[in-house]
């Protein structure tokens, strides 16, 4: 019985035996709809076992907008529980595991599959490639992402959440003070999706490297693929500090060593000094690749090419070695002392000269410009006065005395949701809607998501804003109640109205992708916002291939030179292209992984010796498999161009 | 579209500054020390210099998207293409990196004052209190009067104080935001914060890093006093108060809300804080007082279990 025992949610409640059954139901549907219109077969060939980039991009988006539902959810649980002083909804240990699972799922399982969507599903396209230069390889890191991301989440129901923070400190989430299994599914689960991660770092820094079309040189590349380079390179750096410091957790969780315990010698300052030598690159891996489409996005709307495109590289290439010298400031309060704050104080104030550029830069971009105000610009131009305010409040936490009175209060809490929110999540609301028509060829209503940025910015500003003030006032982050008389609670009351209306944007961003599938005109040509960079240049929907011919690039806005001033994008004939072959194998490994996985969580030693030599047969029969792939014969290639270029046609 | 934007910024920062200035003071701009003192100014400065970058960069946003908005343009007109001027761009560098030269100054000038004695307290010999945690309480030791408390602090008015914190268990952080802002305590080393009192008054004082289940009733009461109110309260504890044995001290430690209680003697003698230089200045001598101390450590742990 026992061993059965392990399996039960620690701290069952209503709530969790009501989503249980939920999740039940909504799996039982899905496997029976899948059944009954026979879909397995177009979901194995087409999906799990594709490896061209594109699609690897939409199933990255789907679970990113699956998970940005789940941490929403968690966060509405957390601003209701807070909306009244002494509020019951949740208990203490229901609003450890909430909290703990809306910061892990918001950061790792949402806003970094949503980046991997853009530079899966742009990289490619910008550059004039035909896919990435590992395509097998992409798609086990996806389908380990998704396993990493499901194991994760499975903690939910079976054997209980993790409750020790999205920071996940030691010795609190060592085996003495976390008894429940829930750490475990942190330290694997992450591990897993890191794992992914990791291979996706590599796999499109070769690609920027080695396959961009001719005649894009480095500074001929557009700006998104510029970031998307750059928050590569950081992800290389950083993610192996994170692998290591998950498997350190786990063989303390699991084994009995001693790296973060509070006897024999372990140091509980190792683990948050490890974690943020990864944790703080990884805040710069999300925001470079957003400010990367803010770069693509506004010049598109202002009309005029990007200001200063040497200086955004540079300050890029600056943030990026900067991240990486920065991490103390999580911890001025630790005890380091003053010549070690100081230096890591100025550090981090020193961030916010090459934002700053940027910042100038984009505003020199609309100066002069001709500005239009559709859905993605209209997220950007939001962007520059809320993210402003979120960096400047940064610098004020970067004082490091003053920070002894921010530090694990509300107004830190204030901080960094400022700058994600405006910074990462509105890139991401304002990417996907600019890029939707390439990605399905059709467009979101308009109104429907100017309706849906304004709502999210007056949800946003009254959800945050508050949060400075009570942080200011005494009121410390992840409390899960506090008294009448502390005075917490009309702001908070504002907050949770706040977040509110920010769930009410998100129910009118899902119900614009409805419409739209159903309303909108498909007849919307390739290039319907008369954009500016190569991804624009080919057909919609994008073929296989990409290109039929290879563009030859001569400056950073090909496709605008193109158009305006007569370059020749696509010179001489259509020859046969060679192309990956679908691949079951890394779905198949990644569900190995998984079993791993959950093995490891519960110490189910057989399973898990089982299952990695399952993993260790997949890498073997890899290595030994003859696989040439590809070509797609030049008939072919001319029959798919009339036929999209006669749909295209047809929309004129 | 501009109107309504322009008009949510400026109730927020109308918001922020009425509240900020306004209404009652928030506890960390009303400070009751020195040390807070220092960081409230620190606060307040960086506020109104953030303000004005916040309402410069909204006055350049507002102004090109009124004057360039295409519903103003002529239909013919072709924006420009423009590359970027090293003129502008050098301005652009150059105003940030003076400000965080400004910053980084004042930055550094506070580090060393909230590490240091409160200023204008030098003169006297601080007063130490050991405050450690357990899950999820206070103890704090007053070795010189050899008394010890838990979960409330009082505390002589105009006197430095410098506490020793250490943990009982996870890492915690000892915070009380009108006498200065907070330092973690930590179960293998012992952290010192300075702090000091300028006027008797009330002050509440909480655990702010997060510590498990019963992490938000992790607070304690500080009460400043005259010095001769703290005297007469130290003998009165003298002469009320139970000594502290240490199988009394294991029974606080077990997890849990306690509320407030009084001894003589402090846990201190039996079970020493975790007082050795991590890493630095390691001779023979330490070394071995780092194993005796982690030897009692170990020991201590195992009867806990």
């Amino acid at each position: 019985m026992d061993f059965f025992d392990r399996f039960a949610v620690p701290h069952p409640s209503f709530l969790i035996y009501a989503a249980m059954v939920g999740i039940g139901l909504t799996m039982l549907a899905v496997v029976v709809g899948i059944t009954y219109f026979k879909k397995w077969g177009y979901l194995w060939r087409e999906w799990i076992t594709t490896v061209d980039h594109k699609r690897i991009g939409i199933m990255y988006l789907l679970t990113a907008l699956l998970m940005l539902f789940r941490g929403g959810v968690d966060a509405i649980m957390m601003r209701y529980q807070l909306a009244m002083p002494e509020n019951t909804f949740l208990d203490s240990q229901h609003y450890n595991e909430v909290f703990t699972t809306h910061g892990v799922v918001m950061i790792l399982f949402m806003a970094m599959p949503f980046i991997i969507f853009f530079f899966n599903f742009l990289v490619p396209l910008q550059i004039g490639a035909r896919d990435v230069a590992f395509p097998r390889l992409n798609a086990l890191s996806f389908w380990l992402f998704f396993m990493g991301m499901g194991l994760f989440n499975l903690s939910f129901i079976i054997g209980g959440s993790p409750d020790a923070g999205w920071t996940s400190y030691f010795p609190l989430a060592g085996n003495e003070f976390s008894t429940s299994v829930g750490t475990n599914y942190y330290m694997i689960a992450i591990q897993i999706a890191g794992i992914g991660t990791l291979m996706t770092g590599i796999n499109f820094i070769t690609t920027i490297l080695k396959m961009r079309a001719p005649g894009m040189t480095l500074m001929k590349m557009p700006m998104f693929t510029w970031s998307a380079f750059i928050a590569n390179v950081i992800i290389v750096f950083a993610f192996p500090v994170l692998t290591v410091l998950l498997a350190m957790g786990t063989m303390d969780r699991l084994f009995g060593t001693n790296f973060f315990t509070t006897d024999n010698g372990g140091m509980d300052m190792l683990w948050a000094n490890l974690f943020w030598v990864w944790g703080h690159p990884e805040v710069y891996i999300l925001i470079l690749p957003a400010f990367g489409l803010y770069s693509e996005i506004i010049p598109t709307f202002a009309r005029r090419n990007l200001y200063g495109y040497k200086s955004m590289v540079a300050s890029m290439v600056v943030i990026s070695i900067l991240s990486f010298v920065v991490w103390a400031h999580h911890f001025f309060t630790m005890g380091q002392g003053p010549l070690t704050n100081s230096i890591f104080s100025i550090t981090t104030m020193a961030i916010a000269i090459p934002t700053g550029v940027k910042i100038f830069n984009w505003l020199f971009t609309l100066w002069k410009g001709k500005i239009q105000f559709t859905t993605p610009m209209l997220y950007s131009i939001l962007f520059i006065p809320l993210f402003t305010l979120g960096g400047v409040t940064g610098v004020m936490l970067a004082m490091s005395a003053a920070d002894y009175q921010y530090h694990n209060t509300m107004f830190l809490v204030a901080h960094f949701h400022n700058v994600i929110i405006p910074g990462v999540v509105y890139a991401m609301l304002a990417g996907m809607t600019f890029y939707w028509p390439k990605i399905f060829g059709f467009m979101l209503n308009e109104k429907l998501g100017k309706w849906t940025a304004w709502l999210l910015t007056v949800g946003f500003v009254l959800a945050f804003i508050p949060m400075y003030i009570t942080g200011l006032d005494g009121q410390a982050r992840r409390m899960y109640t506090y008294s009448e008389s502390t005075g917490f609670s009309l702001l908070n009351m504002v907050s949770f109205i706040g977040a509110a209306i920010m769930a009410i944007a998100f129910a009118l961003l899902v119900y614009n992708i409805y419409y739209s599938i159903r309303y909108s005109p498909r007849n919307i040509g390739s290039d319907p916002w008369d954009a500016r960079s190569l991804e624009w240049s080919t057909h919609t929907p994008v073929p296989e291939y990409n290109f039929a011919i290879t563009p030859q690039v001569a400056s950073t806005q090909a496709f605008w030179d193109s158009k305006k001033n007569g370059h020749e994008l696509f010179k001489g004939d259509i020859e046969k292209i060679h192309m990956p072959n679908n691949s079951g194998l890394p779905f198949i490994m990644s569900c190995m992984f998984f079993v791993f996985g959950f093995a490891m969580v519960f110490s189910i030693w057989p399973v898990v010796i089982v299952s990695l030599i399952g993993i260790l047969a997949c890498l073997v029969y890899r290595s030994f498999e003859q696989d040439h792939g590809r070509y797609i014969s030049v008939e072919e290639i001319k029959e798919t161009e009339t036929r999209l270029r006669g749909a295209k046609n047809e929309g004129r | 579209m501009k109107l309504k934007m322009k008009w949510i910024l400026l109730t927020m920062v109308i918001t922020i500054t009425t509240v900020l200035t306004a209404c009652e003071p928030l506890l960390v701009l009303d400070p009751k020390g020195p040390q807070a003192k220092t960081q409230a100014d620190d606060i307040m400065l960086s506020i109104w210099l953030m303000l004005g970058i916040v309402i410069v960069v909204l006055a350049i946003l507002v102004f090109v998207l009124l004057k360039y908005r295409a519903s103003k343009q002529p239909k013919d007109y072709e924006p420009p293409h423009i590359e970027g001027s090293p003129i502008v761009e050098a301005i652009c560098i150059g105003i940030p990196i003076l400000i965080v030269i400004f910053l980084s100054i004042i930055s550094v000038d506070s580090n060393y004052k909230v590490e240091a004695t409160p200023e204008g307290y030098e003169d006297q010999e601080p007063l130490i209190i050991y405050a450690s945690s357990s899950n999820w309480k206070w103890h704090f030791s007053y070795p010189e009067e050899n008394i010890e408390t838990v979960n409330y602090l009082y505390i002589p008015e105009d006197r430095a104080i410098e506490f020793k914190l250490y943990s009982y268990g996870p890492i915690t952080s000892f915070w009380i935001p009108q006498l200065g802002g907070q330092k973690y305590a930590m179960s293998d080393m012992v952290t010192t914060l300075h702090l000091a009192a300028d006027q008797p008054g009330e002050f509440m004082g909480r655990n702010a890093n997060f510590s498990g289940a019963g992490f938000a009733e992790n607070t304690f009461e500080v009460t400043a006093m005259t010095p001769v109110e703290f005297e007469e309260w130290v003998e009165e504890v003298h002469e009320t108060a139970s000594p502290l044995t240490s199988e009394k001290f294991e029974e606080l430690l077990e997890p849990g809300h306690l509320g407030r209680s009084t001894y003589t003697g402090t846990h201190l003698e039996f079970s020493p804080a975790p007082e050795h230089d991590h890493g630095s200045t390691d001779n023979n001598v330490e070394e071995d007082s780092d194993i005796e101390d982690h030897e009692t450590h170990d020991e201590e742990d195992h009867s806990n279990h």
